[in-house]
């Protein structure tokens, strides 16, 4: 597909730096059809500094460095942080030195190729990967500076603080009350007026309270695709986590549904922090205020959305985000 | 002109379209079927027939067979006519006959040849006189009653009176049930109590004389008691006397006359005087009875109450026992235990469980729950009673031996619904922040649950049927008392107990009259497949219930 074919529906935003840091993202102007390439401000990274495509570094058996615009690197306060992270399934390395972070109350994208390590990368943030045997790490994450990797962390009350949805919804086989109330359940709250609080606060924040409100009580199992994921996404919420991540949240939904979701997602930043993994560029570039490419297991270029999707830095990214990949 | 290409039109190869595969498993089914359809068909209709009551036929003989028999006539009821291959003689048909009458005749049963009927006919005054023991079938000739004159049966008052001293004579014999079991049992379960108090006092004591305040309370409660049961015992003597005071007197096809005494009898019928809805109400009366009342007659005859009640407090127990059990060892095997050799042997030594033959698991529980267990229960509780009290079969360890035998079917049947849980539901669990337990408990058995309640109504069947371990762990024959009845705890674990399947196989092989039990046999398998069927509907109605509270609604 050529890049003046592509049929990007998505709202781009115009400036890549106007709208960086402050998330507003919404009312900026979207720029015309087709005119990615034609707008180029800036040169390739790769042709200044003679830094190759993440091929040419792996066949140079160079180490591969990140684009990481400089607006992010200001000093924001960042809820997240990935210090040189690498991943190893058995012998498999699927994560290379990954460096980011994610800065409070904004809205992050993942995107890559399917097998970069997207989701490797999400679910070491709340360790759920401790759950395979082979898997083993090196570098660290650190949540609002307390270290995620660490023998002295308690994976269990990490977990409680991170928020997690997944691409395939997944309610519990209790009321939709309870699937809410889960994590604050967990926690050992037992007041009723809090629990029936917090549902109705978390409900609303998906999104859903007007369609379940009636039905507290009634099986989660029961509800739509679509309802079922804003209600693991209110599950997510309810304990007001200091990061939320989200695995491909949409993937399974149909078009309606989705909308329903990104319009939540979108709804959320300024409230919550939000690490999204997303196959779809045009949601990326509708939900997020950063988009981090990955490719090959090695973050390639982290920065605005803008600026991702309009003005890459890396050609990997550029042939990514035009659909010339592979 | 080329030769066309081969046209796509061919017909599929039918082994390639698994047609015969298809009929294959079809005749499969059909197979299946049709065991299952004749076995419960033969099992309902024999079970059935056996409380439809059958008219007293009649029947006049030809000559030759008169001759043979020394009588015109015979009196009984056609059980069924049938078709005997005697080796040169070709097909005959020939009746089954119930002529009733033990006492005359030295058997209630026997067969006639279908050539030897001349006529058959249905005398209407002919009764049939169901007595404690045995059968009659005759006319009904006078009734004696203490200090009235006798009545003849023609007479216009006999009715009414036979019907009245009946009724006073069943009044009085369920009297003297209750005062023999409930009021001297519990007389002389005091009794014994108080006696195994004193041997603990005079064991406590060692050999120092024991407390002689406390010896003389127990004595003179003993001997108080001792008078209550000799006044209860009097008053039994008086009503069973009193049972005896009337007679009634009857006549068998040949003529005899014999007189029994209306304590002796069951219940009088008109078979021949009833019409089709008559019958239809003796049959539920007679299903009610069988369902209701204790065994007579070496069981052959009378109801099986006692066997389906223990069958069913049999049944709850194991029930309660394999399930937990069953359910926390499947959970660790499948959530904890680290895959590898250990786990697949303890696997497959589960699976070959369920293919030990169940009186090894008889032998196991006698061994291990009655001598084991039981007798250290007893040293350590009961050491002054003085049978064993758990050292001997018992419902208790009945139920257990069955919990064991059939704890490899909820293992299976709870391993594969955990499996089916999803991996998704679980993760979800955990990344809100449960632990690893947290998130079976909560999550993982409620989805879980509809599956941990499928291996439980297998067992539950399973458990039911079994026999052959039961008879040295605890089934008798004959119980006195349920294992769940009035008297305080109640639930009596210790008791000895009757059961469906070993009383079918009791009246089947081991009964003094085959052709008494035979269709109390029938009658018997179909209750114990109706209570089993029963309970696993309640089982399933429970998991119906599970189901649709967490129903899963269409994306
Ligand atoms: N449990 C596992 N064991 C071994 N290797 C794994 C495991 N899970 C993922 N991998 C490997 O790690 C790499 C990264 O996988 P990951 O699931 O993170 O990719 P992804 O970017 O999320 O892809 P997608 O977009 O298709 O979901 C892949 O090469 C994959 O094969
Ligand atoms: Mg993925």
């Amino acid at each position: 597909m050529s890049p003046t074919e592509t049929p990007r529906k998505a709202v781009l935003h115009a400036s890549a730096s106007s709208s960086a840091g402050d998330g507003n993202g919404p009312d900026t102007k979207p720029i015309a059809r087709g005119s990615l390439l034609a707008d180029r401000e800036t040169p390739f990274v790769s042709t200044e500094s003679g830094q190759g495509s993440v091929i040419d570094s792996i066949a140079e058996h160079r180490r591969f460095q990140a684009v990481v615009h400089p607006e992010l690197a200001h000093d924001l306060p960042h809820v997240l942080r990935v210090e040189d992270f690498s991943l190893y399934y058995g012998a498999a390395q699927a994560l290379h030195g990954v460096t980011m972070a994610v800065p409070q109350h904004k809205v992050v994208a993942l995107i890559g190729p399917s097998g970069c390590g997207k989701s490797t990368l999400l679910r070491s943030v709340n360790r759920l990967n401790d759950l395979i045997d082979s898997v083993r790490t090196t570098g660290n994450m650190l949540l609002n500076d307390r270290p995620i990797f660490d023998t002295k962390t308690d994976v269990i009350s990490l977990r409680k603080r991170i928020g997690m949805v997944f691409q395939k919804s997944n309610p519990f086989p209790k009321s939709i009350f309870e699937n809410v109330v889960y994590g604050l359940r967990l926690m050992g709250e037992k007041r009723r007026g809090v629990l029936q609080e917090v549902c109705e606060r978390s409900l609303r924040d998906a999104a859903l309270w007007g369609e379940v409100k009636d039905r507290l009580h009634d099986s989660a199992l029961a509800l739509s695709g679509g309802q079922q994921q804003r209600l693991c996404i209110a599950r997510a919420v309810a304990t007001r986590p200091e990061i939320l991540l989200m695995d491909e949240p949409c993937s399974a939904l149909d078009p309606i549904a989705t909308a329903k979701v990104e319009e939540l997602i979108h709804s959320l930043r300024g409230s919550y922090t939000v690490l999204i993994v997303t196959h779809n560029m045009q949601q990326a570039a509708r939900v997020s205020d950063h988009t981090a490419f990955m490719y090959l297991g090695r973050l390639v270029e982290y920065g605005p959305t803008e600026a991702i999707f309009r003005n890459p830095r890396c050609r990997d990214t550029q042939d990514y985000v035009t659909g010339r990949f592979g | 002109m080329p030769s066309p290409p081969p046209s796509p039109q061919n017909r599929t190869p039918l082994l390639a379209s698994g047609e015969p595969f298809v009929w294959l498993t079809g005749m499969g089914l059909v197979v299946g079927l049709a065991m299952v359809v004749v076995l419960l068909g033969l099992i309902v209709y024999k079970g059935l027939e056996a409380f439809w009551p059958h008219r007293v036929a009649r029947i006049e003989l030809t000559t030759s067979a008169q001759e043979r028999e020394g009588a015109p006539f015979l009196v009984a009821m056609v059980i069924e006519s049938r078709h005997k291959k005697a080796p040169g003689e070709g097909d005959r048909e020939e009746l089954y006959l119930q002529t009733g009458n033990k006492d005359f005749f030295g058997s209630g049963f026997r067969y006639l040849d279908a050539d030897e009927v001349a006529s058959i006919s249905y005398p209407p005054d002919e009764v049939v006189i169901e007595q404690i023991e045995y059968l009659t079938i005759g006319t009904l000739v006078s009734l004696q009653r203490p200090g009235a004159a006798p009545i003849e049966a023609e007479a216009p008052g006999f009715l009414p009176a036979l019907k009245e001293t009946l009724a006073a004579a069943r009044a009085r014999s369920a009297e003297i049930e209750h005062l023999e079991k409930v009021r001297i049992g519990d007389n002389a379960a005091r009794i014994q109590a108080l006696r195994i108090e004193r041997k603990r006092l005079e064991r406590v004591a060692g050999d120092a004389p024991p407390d002689p305040a406390a010896i003389a309370s127990i004595d003179e409660q003993t001997a108080e008691l001792q008078s209550a049961f000799e006044g209860m015992a009097a008053e039994a003597r008086a009503l069973r006397a009193e049972q005896d005071a009337s007679t009634l007197t009857y006549r068998i096809a040949d003529g005899r006359e014999k007189s029994i005494v209306a304590g002796q009898v069951v219940h009088v019928t008109w078979p021949n005087q009833m019409g089709f809805a008559g019958r239809l109400g003796q049959f539920f009366k007679n299903m009610w009875a069988f369902v209701s009342e204790n065994p007579r007659e070496a069981n052959t005859a009378g109801g099986i109450f006692p066997a389906l009640f223990g069958t069913f407090v049999m049944t709850v127990i194991l029930s309660i026992a394999v399930t937990p059990f069953g359910v926390i060892a499947a959970i660790y095997l499948r959530e904890y235990a680290k895959e590898g050799l250990v786990v697949r042997t303890v696997r497959i030594a589960i699976n070959n469980l369920a293919g030990v033959p169940s009186i090894v698991f008889g032998v196991f529980g006698l061994g291990f729950f009655v001598y084991g267990l039981g007798g250290s229960i007893d040293r350590l509780f009961y050491p002054d009673s003085e049978g064993p009290v758990f050292g001997t079969g018992g419902i208790l360890w009945a139920s257990l031996t069955l919990a064991l035998m059939t704890v490899p079917v909820v293992i299976v049947a709870t391993e594969e619904s955990l499996a089916a849980v999803s991996r998704g539901v679980r993760e979800g669990s955990l990344a809100c922040g449960a632990s690893k337990w947290q998130t079976i408990q909560r999550v993982v058995l409620p989805a879980a649950g509809p599956g941990i309640i499928t291996g439980m109504i297998l067992a539950m069947a399973r458990g039911a049927g079994e026999v052959a371990p039961l008879m040295i762990v605890g089934v008798v024959k004959w119980a006195e008392t349920l294992p769940v009845d009035t008297t305080a705890p109640f639930l009596h674990l210790d008791r000895k107990f009757m059961h469906l399947g070993f009383h079918i196989f009791d009246l089947a092989f081991q009964s003094p009259d085959s052709e008494a039990a035979r269709p109390m046999v029938f009658a018997s398998t179909l209750l114990l497949i109706t209570l089993v069927v029963t309970m696993n509907l309640g089982a399933i109605f429970i998991r119906e219930r599970l189901r649709r509270k967490y129903a899963t609604g269409a994306f």
